[in-house]
């Protein structure tokens, strides 16, 4: 395990100094001013409606106007482009600059050296998103004087959580496409398209497919139509971005009881209340456990593909 | 030696190792890249594994440092198997691929502690060490520098420094000369020798460039598509190659007329006598040996010139040819090359040297398309291994 420690050491490194994480953290931060200056000013409209729900801390990260999205939703969209970003050329950077096969014949093992990168991504994700999230919290609390109950810190510590869950998804698979291809373009591209199909075709697709296994008629009964939300919804849960929708939606959002469709009359009667986080915690779980799964999918492919790889092209 | 075990045997040791690649479908053999090769590089040697491009010199050093693994036979580094113990061997192998790279925007200096880091260097020792072997390398100058900004030939005695820098009792230098200029390649070969013969290192070089490279070499092994044709001192080599073998002689005379070439055929020890390419010249083609009556020696060439001066001819020029390294080089790898295979006499010897073993698949690397490739290594990464798991 040292031989990887060494390598996460200097990737780390590389990844601050690099002008690719720059970028990556301007564009973040600009993200996070943009989902500010819009919670600002919706909150301050709806001053009386956010004190009632009594979590305005929160609301910073949440909230959207009808002209810009919530601060969640650009991690959701933007998340995959930092991961990829970090990890396209991973291994074929190396192989490129003729560095790996230096780097295979010092005493560490083959594995080190991608479980290194990988760790060193994590780190850097980590830093990138803790920081962030923080500057905008920060910033929130200056700016709307509210501060943060501890509930609403072990919430917002969660979303950070699951956020570099979802994009440490990312880098996996960005890795592995480093691993499969050897151009780092090539592989940059199937990272973009997998990112795309994922965010835009994926839940076309589940509406679709959905509509053909279980079609809504006009006449439609209600058990017919719940059928066909849920194959929508269980279809759609197949992208990560999903996944991670639903996860943050519920943590940030206490009074969010299902991620599912709902019937009215489940809705009749219902007591106005919020859950507690780890409530909130339960209703996601399986959301968490598929983005873990998918790390390890994606991680264990490429370190599998990495391992069985001959140095020489 | 104190450095632990097998400390009398061998330093690098190859027995029947080969490695085949696998090819885009199941039912293609592949390419096998290296055939049953068996050499052996004693302490304190300079070998030298030279061969054309494709010729499987790289993948026997990476097969050496336990980077892919054999398809048969075995190697011992330092009486440790690679394939079983390839941290062990790497700990104690200093390595130079071909076409060495570094991290472009570090230094030289934090490229080499990068290296004494994954080796588990203390840091100060590390300071120290990667300071000495930049001087050494003549490149104490440039510590600061990002490598972005090095020549080819300062990348490459980096890459010297960088092998050096573990402290190593083998150096595995691959293709150490490969783009860098002719004054580059004799630095660089001044520097691997004396560097070498300082540690008393065993050196194992591997290039295409036979001419160069032998002048530093103890013993050198020619390898041509895939198998070991021949091994031991240049010397040897040529002894062995061209023994018993017609020589050729070119004279250049005032007037090579009829008479002359008369006077040449007449003698016993030659068989066929033939104009040259320039008018002035003829070329005989001489027996290897040409004992004469009173003890005059038994060079053809020596013969033909006194034969020819007392028949009164006036000799401007004589060559022998067929005896110098570029020979050697010529004659060993002139049929390695996919296209050069029937190129006469000359590669059919090559081959012949090792008859009964039977040649394949060092013709098939270009047979897939694109398309078999891709298949090829997708399936090379499923039911495939390599490598050095734990």
């Amino acid at each position: 395990m040292t031989g990887a420690v060494v390598v996460a050491r200097k990737e780390i490194a590389d990844h601050f100094r690099s002008l690719r994480f720059h970028i990556v953290l301007a564009l973040v931060a600009v993200v996070g001013l943009v989902a500010l200056y819009v919670a600002g000013q919706t909150i301050r409209q709806n001053a009386e409606s956010a004190t009632e729900a009594g979590s305005v801390f929160l609301l910073l990260f949440t909230t959207s106007n009808d002209r810009l999205v919530p601060f969640t939703s650009f991690l959701s969209f933007l998340g995959p482009l930092v991961g990829l970003a970090l990890g396209f050329d991973a291994i074929s950077g190396e192989r490129a600059r003729g560095t790996l096969a230096r780097l295979l014949a010092q005493p560490i093992h083959r594995d080190d050296v991608i479980n290194g990168k990988f760790l060193a991504g994590l780190a850097t994700l980590a830093v990138l998103f803790v920081g962030v999230t923080a500057f905008v919290g920060g910033i929130g609390l200056l700016f709307t004087g509210v501060p943060p109950s501890s509930e609403e810190l072990l919430r917002l510590v969660a979303f950070v959580v699951v956020t570099i869950l979802y994009v440490a998804f990312w880098l996996a698979v960005a890795i592995l496409f480093s691993v499969l291809f050897r151009q780092a373009a090539t592989s940059a591209l199937a990272g973009v398209a997998l990112w795309l199909f994922c965010a835009v075709f994926l839940p076309l697709l589940a509406g679709m497919v959905a509509d053909a296994v279980a079609p809504v008629g006009t006449d439609a009964t209600v058990a017919e139509e719940l059928r066909n939300a849920y194959w929508q919804a269980d279809l759609s849960r197949l992208s990560p971005a999903t996944l991670y929708d639903e996860a943050v939606g519920v943590l940030l959002m206490p009074d969010v009881r299902t991620t599912g469709p709902i019937v009215i009359t489940q809705v009749i009667g219902m007591v106005e209340g919020k859950l507690s986080f780890l409530q909130s915690l339960l209703l996601v779980w399986p959301q968490i456990v598929g983005l873990v799964a998918g790390v390890a999918l994606a991680f264990g492919l490429a370190y599998v593909s990495f391992m069985r790889q001959e140095v020489r092209a | 030696m104190a450095r632990g075990g097998a400390a009398d045997g061998p330093a690098i040791l190859a027995r029947e190792l080969s490695k085949r690649y696998p090819g885009p479908t199941p039912e293609d053999p592949g390419t096998l890249a290296v055939d049953r090769l068996t050499f052996e590089v004693r302490r304190g040697e300079i070998f030298g594994l030279l061969g054309p491009n494709g010729a499987g010199k790289t993948t026997t050093i990476l097969m050496l440092l336990g980077l892919t693994e054999p398809t048969s036979g075995e190697a011992r580094v330092l009486g440790h198997d690679p394939a079983r113990e390839p941290l062990a061997v790497k700990r104690r192998v200093g390595y130079l691929p071909d076409s060495v790279g570094f991290y472009d925007d570090l230094t030289a200096e934090e490229n080499l502690l990068y290296t004494a880091d994954l080796n588990g260097i203390a840091a100060d020792e590390a300071a120290r060490r990667a300071r000495e072997r930049l001087r050494e390398v003549g490149l104490e100058y440039a510590r600061h520098t990002r490598v972005g900004a090095f020549s080819r030939g300062m990348r490459q005695r980096l890459g010297v420094a960088d092998a050096l820098l573990k402290d190593p009792e083998v150096l595995i230098l691959d293709e150490p000369t490969l783009g860098i200029d002719p004054e580059g390649v004799r630095d660089m070969l001044a520097l691997i020798r004396e560097l070498a013969g300082r540690r008393g290192l065993a050196v194992l070089v591997s290039s295409h460039l036979l001419h160069q490279v032998q002048e530093i070499c103890d013993r050198v092994g020619i390898f041509v598509g895939g198998r070991l044709v021949a091994a031991g001192r240049v010397e040897e080599l040529a002894a062995r190659l061209f023994g018993g073998e017609p020589v050729e002689v070119e004279v250049r005379l005032c007037r090579a007329d009829e008479r002359a070439r008369d006077a040449i055929a007449k003698l016993p020890f030659v068989r066929d006598v033939r104009p040259g390419d320039d008018p002035r010249t003829l070329r005989a083609t001489c027996e290897a040996r040409a004992p004469g009556a009173g003890g005059e020696p038994d060079e053809p060439g020596a013969r033909l010139a006194r034969a020819l001066v007392e028949a009164g001819f006036d000799i401007v020029g004589l060559s022998v040819r067929g005896r110098g390294l570029d020979d050697i080089y010529h004659r060993y790898f002139e049929g390695a090359e996919p296209g050069r295979e029937a190129r006469g006499s000359l590669a059919g010897r090559a081959r012949s040297l090792d008859a009964g073993r039977p040649r394949d698949g060092a013709a098939d690397e270009a047979a897939a398309g694109p398309v078999g490739a891709f298949v090829g290594r997708l399936r090379r990464l499923l039911p495939g291994k390599g490598g050095d798991g734990r």
